[in-house]
């Protein structure tokens, strides 16, 4: 039984630094392009147009975006990070050497996700530092802005490990971050507070997930938010357990990967 | 103990493609052992399913002991996979690729360090490790699939046609190999292959597998004694154009000689003598080495005649019914 654990510990640890450098090898590809396109929120959003606009929910308007573009980055690439590497593994069938050796599907599944948070929380770091020319950033809760991004970046890496089973082609892995991901991230508060909105909107709004990340995030930070904070951690939670458990079911039962 | 028990095995495909249908296989521990069979016969497909890349539809597997439902993991850690087709990262470097399987292994990373030395070494591939794999040559490539399959020691290995495409030195070395790992190190050998020569002199046990049913299984020499046709390469001296010569058959082949097949038990100075009353001068004469291949078709295409045969009473039947 320990000699299991040890052995599922060096294939968990193998996994991870596997999956680590995988994306530091492509670091142009992977880290800068989060930077340079928060670079380019900052200034545009933050500096000429939030000039005009001074504040929103009683904070100076950069202030405000910026919790929402940290926590951009952290969720395309966390999910990106994941569904790409998952299925060129698929692709170039090297996810074999996985299945036949004695790795349990928790194993699999864990080291993948945390490759994917590794690569979230590492363009989340780089964000911040870009934001710190932009605002002096002091989080009001430091405890909860790490645990929201952390546990935000897990269930987005469940999400891209999902749609990597399922994908047959690379558009397949492209269809869900440009037309489901980044429309919710946009419509997810990033630039505005939901109160600005019709109360009809507003219902509507509290139907995307996104919503609560950001704004449990921005709660970390600024120590206002839309959304209780109850509500961001139990919604984050469940998207967790539920993509969690379809991602292990469709381990267990081979699919994407056996025939 | 034996390295693989196989029972009752069948899969069938979604599209309702039956590939295996109940197939009874046992390999003892230290042998080298044949999967033979044509194209599309099921030998891949049961090796999916000793690695765990294909579900069975129903039957039992077990590897070194282990079952493969209810010891899934111990039945895991005694194979080693050789695929028929490459499947690693293009752009890991060739030790990466090793030291990740060594990992997934479960081996500490000094001792991952140590094997993957010691087998790149062996399959001379040590000068390339720092090399991304898409840069390495078809052989190279098969060469590192074999490293990375036994970076664990593992006491089964299963290899999926390891020499197709490679060149004739290569293919030597690679038999040189297997061979020194079968008998050095005691690791049990199952081998696919389209080289039947290979089978024959690197095999102890053969199975043939055809349309998803064992058709055949013994040590080489039982099957090889089962053929009741032997074959002989003569050199003439006169170009022969028949098909038959009295009662033997005869082709021709593209280098000019001729290829006879004798019933065992004749004796040569018949086969002679009906030569010369053909007048035809043998310059030299030799036993077609690949006696195992010769079997093999004449099994495969009985297999197949009995087969159609089979179906077309059946059509008949079902005619006369209607």
């Amino acid at each position: 039984m320990m000699a299991r654990l040890l052995q599922e510990r060096v294939a968990f640890f193998t996994i991870v630094r596997k999956e680590i450098r995988r994306f530091m090898r492509i670091w142009v590809q992977t880290i800068t392009p989060p930077a340079i396109n928060a670079i380019l929120y900052m200034l545009i959003f933050g500096g000429l147009i939030g000039s005009r606009i001074r504040e929103m929910d009683g904070v100076p308007y950069m202030d405000f975006i910026v919790p929402g573009v940290i926590m951009m980055g952290i969720i395309i690439n966390s999910y990106a990070n994941v569904s790409s590497s998952m299925f060129s593994a698929k692709m170039q069938h090297y996810i074999e050497e996985l299945v036949v050796a004695p790795v349990s599907n928790i194993t699999i599944l864990m080291g993948f996700i945390i490759g994917g948070v590794a690569r979230g929380l590492a363009v989340g770091t780089l964000v911040t530092c870009v934001a710190l020319f932009f605002t002096d950033l002091s989080p009001q809760y430091p405890l909860i802005t790490l645990s929201i991004a952390l546990l935000t970046s897990v269930m987005f890496s469940l999400g891209g490990f999902l749609n990597a089973l399922f994908a047959n082609t690379f558009d397949d892995i492209s269809i869900v971050p440009n037309f489901v991901l980044t429309p919710l991230t946009y419509f997810g508060g990033i630039f505005y507070s939901i109160s600005l909105l019709p109360e009809f909107w507003q219902t509507v709004s509290k139907l995307n997930p996104v919503l609560y990340m950001i704004n449990g995030f921005r709660f970390g930070i600024l120590g206002a938010s839309d959304i209780p904070l109850w509500q961001s951690y139990a919604v984050i939670l469940l998207f967790i357990a539920a993509l969690g458990s379809v991602c292990l079911w469709l381990l267990h039962r081979g699919a994407g990967i056996k025939q | 103990m034996k390295a693989l028990h196989i029972e009752a095995l069948t899969k069938v495909y979604d599209g309702g493609v039956h590939a295996l249908r109940g197939i009874d296989l046992s390999v003892e521990e230290g042998n080298f052992f044949a999967l033979l069979g044509p194209n599309g016969a099921g030998k891949s497909t049961a090796i999916g399913i000793i690695a765990s890349l294909v579900n069975k539809t129903s039957g039992h597997v077990s590897v070194c002991g282990h079952d493969l439902d209810t010891a899934k993991e111990a039945a895991k850690a005694n194979i080693g996979l050789v695929p028929q087709e490459f499947n690693f990262s293009v752009f890991e470097s060739v030790e990466s690729i090793v030291m990740n399987v060594a990992g997934y292994n479960g081996l500490p990373r000094r001792l991952a360090k140590q094997r993957t030395e010691h087998y790149l070494k062996q399959l001379s591939l040590w000068d390339k490790r720092k090399a991304a794999a898409r840069d390495l040559s078809g052989g190279m490539k098969r060469r590192l699939m074999i490293a990375r399959a036994l970076v664990h020691e593992p006491k089964l290995l299963i290899l999926d046609e390891p020499t197709a495409g490679v060149d004739i030195e290569i293919r030597r070395t690679m038999w040189e190999f297997l061979t020194h790992i079968n008998k050095e190190q005691g690791t049990s050998i199952i081998l696919t292959t389209h080289y039947l020569e290979e089978a024959e002199s690197l095999c102890r046990d053969v199975a043939i597998i055809d349309q998803g049913t064992i058709v055949e299984q013994g040590t080489v020499s039982e099957l090889l004694s089962r053929s009741m046709m032997e074959t002989f390469v003569l050199d003439t001296q006169q170009p022969v154009a028949a098909t038959s010569i009295g009662p033997y058959s005869v082709r021709t082949r593209e280098d000019g000689k001729i290829e006879i097949d004798v019933s065992q038990g004749t004796a040569l100075n018949d086969v002679f003598n009906e030569l010369t009353t053909h007048g035809i001068t043998v310059s030299s004469l030799r036993n077609k080495e690949n006696r195992l291949e010769a079997f093999f078709l004449r099994l495969v295409n009985s297999q197949r005649e009995s087969a159609a045969a089979n179906g077309q009473a059946a059509h008949n039947a079902l005619g006369a019914a209607q």
